[in-house]
């Protein structure tokens, strides 16, 4: 028995008492923790409205208890952008009106970040969709969040790309 | 306020149409958009609905003890306990209020109904305490098809009562004329909305007044509803309802569920906050009712329709009525000396339907437009002549004029896009270049212009910029930003100059948001108040001898980039900061109430329209489909924001591509049971199902649906889509499927 | 979800220690278990993580190319390991067909393996399940049964295994070792899952207490690895459990099959190895003829349990359909939609 355990959120050091071994990381995220970005739209693992990234990975925060958190580190919607500038994933959401009700954005959205991530789609849209597709958008925003993929991908690898050449420079 | 009587200065119009990104991105790609469940007032207890699992009969014991033992758990409510409500359950909530489901006695009338609800102090204990209730049942044989169900003729049918039969002309003599009829049934299942936030409620009372944190398409309605039920005046309910995670109407009609939290929060003098399981959604709160529609066409040797009947037998609960008014859409669309659309009722143990994006239309029009397919087919025409041929210059049988109808513009810019000339009549001509079956189907896309009354208030303030406010809701159609650019238009400011606040009870009445109607009934009052706060500002200008504008008078001025301009003379203005700072005031508030005018409405018959036209490709021997391309070409008036509007559209057609080949509820017959109240079986589609999407916004003046000339986008982009795809399927395959969804097995054809 | 003891056991035979109480019940990603214990079908009074363990994470290649796998690693992983897609494409892309992103990313190798039926009287705990009640009836067999299981089921189950990784798992000859507390001991994955018989309950031979440390592949599996497919049947393009679905994988020599593997997912409680169809392919050229005549053999005892005869037809073609792609060669790259019939298919290109 762990009664308490200790993870990163978003960067930042937290500790946390599971006082009940059922609490799932979704809803200590929710009910516990006041980060309320990250939704529930199924609590089974069927819809990916609870995407976060856990250890660097997206997972379904809904199937996970928190119990077995000791020592992971965890990101959410709210510590993706840095201040007042959206990460590019979240921009080219909004500038490819890649959601309408918002309800599976931030889900969307982490997966989209994890799915750059993991780097098996390359500029494909139909690896992209079908790597997308643990995330159901009952709206039909799916071209949008599409293309948001495709060009945030596009964006972060030209930031990386300048970085290294900056590295290279130097 | 009719177009004539509009002031002309308002009409330059340079925010409306702007593809403006939304009012609201940042915050929902940010997470911080709250919903509902995203509230945690101190104190909060969660609430728990436990459901039957049968169909009918009645519950005979429940374990409360066993709950209440559960460490956490703070109440078990149950028809025992429950408190008393103002308003009897069993009667309907005027004007669109169904009988609900708040444990007023033990009787079980559909699988998944609330039997009790266990309020602890943990989400957890609460789930677990909802499980040890482990109710008993005496169980009858429930109704659960059209074998079992009770036929009826029901007095009324839909949203708005309608009578259930329509006619024109004569049947019997339309058939008797053609020289083809076709005659087929058509079968449209149960379908759930399944919007993705379920439905979730955060009561707090403070003695007789309520705060209520509930996703809501009609606050102000539903504000009145609940004082009703809770016997305290409509004033005393504050709702809050900032954003939905999709409404499809669902978010609409008062619930079982929502109301007893409300009431465990009276009761427990605590705040209660209760959110729906996903399979709880599949009962309480509403869905597409089934149907079994037949359709009788009789064409003549042109090809034209000498008569068109269309009967639906819907679906509807054993205790209140909602049909789906699916043989209605055969009414406004196609040419036809008679025209008759009948309906009767099936009572089943199922929770009551209700509105689910483009109600009646969805069904039909899905009926309507594989059965237009049939009728081309047996005359030997390609199916986009065949509807050219008879289209309706009127409203058939009502002789009505159209208030605007750029259909035909419709059909030549879809098929263009499309590329649809050249495609071979019979099926099971084309095949790609790996050898998929390939097949194009169109149908037309129709949807019906409500309007409903609403209120707004427009104030300009000291420093020039403006506030408008209407307590409306965006449920994803983009309220918010589309409100915003109407008002501007009017307040003639940039839209980053207004601040819109919406989503609160105590606004003015923004009116409901649904029937594809939210933007031109909220829009129009929006726009009233805009000009009234206008021509207020102009009368403090006008009579000040200070002013530029003095004596402006009968000339007037026009509103724009935040200045008044005279009309005879665009060197003398002044802006608003000017003028209200001269006048010593802080703000000038214009506010108006907006409806239909009656006399135009009387006068034509409202649609938008479309034409959709779908590629699909089919495995030839596994039957498994793909939706490769969907092109459609919508006429919706006036387009407030084509960004918007295109997603709107994108959002109607995949509900058409699911409609025709993913959803269905699928009930156990025995039991009456949804065995698939989940979202691995209630199979929406995922991304990968829409590869490809294109919608084409045809330009549409129209003078009477309202001063604005705005038609609705958000339901039509499902109509014409369903039976696209079902018509692509069978001219792949040679297979007509009439039962939705269209499954592999129906595909499974020899090779 | 009833209250459970969690326990979060240091080595795997302090794990192994701790599930010989009763009302155990091992825990690893919990993408299907937490699942379960969420809609009451799985109420354990323990829950034994075993998802950190050390050691169990690692894919180990063996001296003479046969593969150890440990029972932690997620499926993600394993499917994206190079080397090991390159030797075992089919199981590279059943796995890749299977879930989600997310879901990939979470579960595990052992997790799948012991994953329970999708079947929906199994869920609804309302219903009559010989598999979850013991002895209560079986509710699917008269009702709601369109999907439901063609091979190997009886009067007391027709309920079908949902795993699409397993299914070349059991082409393949895998084995999994297994540490329980009557020591270690190694099962193929073709005996790991039970048919139903008389006791749906017992969905595995593995005892009580036992708990799969590892999955091995045979070196042989690797001579497969030019003309290997999986192939699945699904109601919608991704994101579904298969209906019905096929591995394939052929050894081709001069143009005659030296050795061939075919499986189906979907149709039995169990991966269901066709060996009959196997054999008739062994020694022949890989012909339309050939393979129709396997398709045959691997159908031949399927019979109906409900309304899904359609399923038999469908699985009769899927593994024609699936020997044809595997003749024509596992493809270099994998495709964009794994495992589906509109893999090939380039879709429509000019979107984003």
């Amino acid at each position: 028995m762990s009664p308490s355990i200790s993870l990163s959120i978003n960067g930042q050091p937290c500790g946390v008492a599971v006082d009940d071994p059922r609490v799932t990381l979704l809803d200590l995220l929710r009910e516990k923790l006041g980060l309320t970005g990250t939704k529930k739209g199924c609590d089974r693992g069927q819809c990916g409205a609870c995407t976060v990234l856990l250890d660097g990975r997206r997972i379904n925060s809904c199937l996970v208890l928190a119990a077995s958190l000791d020592g992971a580190e965890v990101v959410t919607i709210e510590g993706l952008a840095d201040g007042d500038t959206l990460h590019p994933v979240q921009a080219a959401f909004i500038a490819h009106d890649g959601f309408q009700c918002g309800f599976c954005t931030p889900g969307q959205i982490m997966s989209a970040v994890g799915l750059i991530r993991e780097a098996h789609a390359g500029n494909e849209p139909e690896r992209i969709r079908e790597l997308m597709s643990g995330n159901i958008c009952r709206c039909g925003a799916y071209q949008g969040i599409t293309e948001a993929v495709l060009e945030a991908q596009k964006t972060l690898a030209d930031k990386e790309g300048s970085k290294q050449d900056r590295k290279d420079a130097a | 306020m009719s177009l004539e009587t509009t002031p002309s200065q308002n009409r330059y119009g340079s925010n409306i149409g702007q593809p403006l990104t939304r009012r609201d991105g940042v915050l929902k790609v940010t997470g911080r958009a709250t919903y509902a469940a995203d509230n945690h007032p101190a104190g909060m207890l969660y609430a728990v609905t436990a459901v039957s699992r049968i169909a009918r009969g009645r519950v005979t014991s429940l374990n409360v003890a066993a709950a209440m033992a559960h460490p956490g758990v703070v109440e078990v409510i149950t028809p025992a306990n429950r408190p008393p409500l103002a308003h009897d359950p069993d009667e309907k909530m005027p004007p669109f209020g169904f009988r609900v489901e708040v444990l007023q006695d033990d009787t079980v009338r559909y699988a998944n109904q609330p039997i009790a609800l266990v309020i602890a102090e943990t989400f957890e204990a609460a789930t677990e305490g909802a499980a040890l209730l482990d109710p008993r049942y005496e169980a009858e044989v429930p109704r659960t098809g059209r074998g079992n169900g009770l036929v009826y003729d029901p007095p009324a049918i839909g949203i708005g009562a309608p009578p259930r039969t329509a006619r024109g002309g004569d049947i019997e003599e339309g058939l008797a004329a053609a020289v083809n009829v076709t005659e087929e049934e058509y079968l449209t299942p149960a379908q759930y909305h399944n919007a993705m936030e379920p439905h979730a409620i955060v009561a707090e009372w403070d003695g007789d007044k309520v705060t209520l944190d509930m996703p809501n398409q009609a606050m102000v309605l539903s504000r009145a509803s609940y004082g009703a039920y809770f016997g305290v005046p409509p004033e005393n309910v504050l709702i809050r309802s900032p954003f939905l995670g999709g409404g499809f109407g669902s978010k609409a009609i008062l619930n079982g569920p929502q109301i007893l939290a409300i009431l465990a929060a009276r009761m427990l003098k605590r705040p209660v906050k209760l959110s729906l399981t996903r399979a709880q959604m599949f009962g309480p709160v509403g869905h597409r009712g089934a149907t079994w529609q037949k359709l009788r066409i009789g064409t003549d040797r042109q090809g034209h329709i000498t008569a068109l009947h269309h009967h639906s037998l819907s679906a509807t609960s054993s205790f209140d009525d909602f049909l789906e008014s699916a043989a209605n859409a055969s009414l406004p669309l196609y040419a036809s000396p008679a025209l008759l659309a009948d309906h009767s009722g099936l009572r089943l143990n199922t929770g009551t339907p209700g509105p689910m994006r483009a109600p009646g239309e969805a069904s039909g029009s899905a009926a309507l437009e594989v059965a237009m397919d049939e009728a081309a087919e047996a005359c030997g025409m390609d199916p986009l002549e065949f509807r050219l041929a008879n289209y309706a210059e009127t409203e058939p049988g009502t002789g009505k004029p159209f208030s605007s109808k750029a259909l035909r513009e419709c059909y030549a810019e879809g098929a263009k896009r499309f590329g649809w000339s050249g495609r071979p009549l019979a099926p099971r001509q084309m095949r790609d270049e790996k050898g998929f079956l390939v097949g194009w189907g169109m149908g037309t896309a129709l949807f019906h212009c409500p309007h409903f009354p609403a209120s707004a208030r427009a104030t300009l303030r000291a420093d020039g910029s403006a506030l408008v406010e209407t307590a409306g809701a965006d449920m994803g159609q983009g309220a918010w930003t589309a409100l915003a650019q109407i008002a501007a238009e009017a307040l003639g400011l940039d839209p980053e100059q207004v601040e819109l606040h919406s989503g609160l009870s105590t606004l003015p009445d923004g009116g409901v948001a649904g029937g594809s109607a939210h933007t031109a009934s909220a829009g129009l009052a929006l726009h009233n108040a805009g000009q009234d706060a206008i021509l207020k500002l102009a009368e403090l200008a006008m009579s000040d001898a200070g002013s530029p504008l003095f004596g402006a008078g009968n000339i007037g001025v026009t509103a724009r980039g935040g200045r008044l301009y005279r009309n005879d003379d665009q060197t003398r203005s002044e802006s608003y900061a000017e003028i209200l700072a001269r006048a010593g005031r802080s703000e000038v508030i214009g506010a108006a109430d907006a409806s239909r005018d009656p006399a135009a409405a009387g006068q034509h018959a409202m649609f938008s329209h479309g034409a959709v036209f779908a590629e699909v490709k089919v495995d030839p021997d596994l039957g498994q489909v793909r939706v490769t391309r969907l092109v459609g070409a919508f006429a919706a008036g006036r387009i407030i924001n084509p960004r918007l509007v295109r997603s709107q559209y994108f959002g109607g057609m995949i509900w058409g591509a699911s409609f025709a080949l993913h959803e269905e509820a699928i009930v156990d017959r025995r039991t009456g049971r949804i065995m698939n109240s989940d979202l691995a079986e209630y199979r929406v589609p995922v991304n990968a199902d829409i590869p490809s999407l294109e919608a084409i916004l045809i330009p549409e003046e129209d003078p009477y649906v309202n001063p604005l000339g705005i038609k609705g986008v958000g339901e039509i982009g499902i109509t014409g889509t369903v039976g696209a795809v079902a018509n692509a399927v069978w001219h792949a395959t040679g297979k007509r499927v009439r039962r939705f969804p269209i499954r592999i097995e129906d595909l499974l054809t020899d090779r | 979800m009833n209250r459970f003891d969690y326990i979060r056991p240091a080595s795997v035979q302090e794990a192994v220690a701790a599930a010989a109480m009763p009302g155990s019940t091992y825990l690893a990603a919990g993408t299907n278990l937490l699942d379960l214990m969420k809609v009451g079908v799985s109420r354990p009074e323990r829950v034994i993580d075993i998802s950190r363990l050390p050691g169990l994470d690692r894919i180990e290649w063996q001296g003479d190319g046969g593969v150890r796998i440990g029972a932690m690693v997620r499926n993600s992983d394993l499917a994206y390991d190079q080397r090991f897609a390159r030797s075992f494409p089919a199981i590279a892309e059943a796995l890749l067909s299977g879930a989600s992103a997310q879901l990939r990313n979470a579960a595990t190798v052992s997790g799948n393996l012991m994953q329970r039926t999708r079947c929906a009287y199994f869920q609804d705990t309302a219903s009559a399940c010989n598999r979850r009640a013991p002895g209560s009836g079986c509710d699917a067999r008269e009702g709601e049964n369109r999907t439901m299981a063609v091979l190997g089921f009886s009067e007391h189950c027709i309920a079908t295994h949902p795993s699409d990784f397993c299914v070349p798992l059991v082409a393949y000859d895998a084995v999994v070792e297994v540490e329980g507390p009557h020591g270690a001991r190694e099962i193929a994955v073709d005996a790991l899952h039970a048919l139903p018989g008389t006791t749906p309950e017992q969905e595995t031979v593995l005892m009580p207490g036992e708990m799969i440390v590892a999955l091995r592949l045979p070196a042989e599996a690797a001579d497969f690895a030019r003309n290997a497919r999986y192939l699945k049947l699904r109601e919608r393009t991704s994101f579904a459990f298969a209906l019905v679905s096929a591995a394939v994988a052929l050894d081709i020599d001069n143009g005659v099959i030296r050795n061939a593997r075919i499986a189906l997912g979907g149709v039995a409680a169990k991966p269901w190895r066709a060996r009959e169809a196997e054999a008739s392919l062994k020694g022949s050229p890989p012909t339309d003829e050939a393979f129709e005549k396997a398709a045959e053999l691997a159908l031949a005892e399927a019979k109906p349990s409900g309304d899904n005869a359609f399923k038999i037809e469908l699985a009769r073609r899927l593994t024609r359909r699936a020997l044809a792609f595997a003749l024509e060669g596992t493809p270099n790259v994998m495709p964009a939609l794994p495992a589906s019939p509109f893999m090939t298919n380039p879709g429509a290109s000019h979107v984003a």
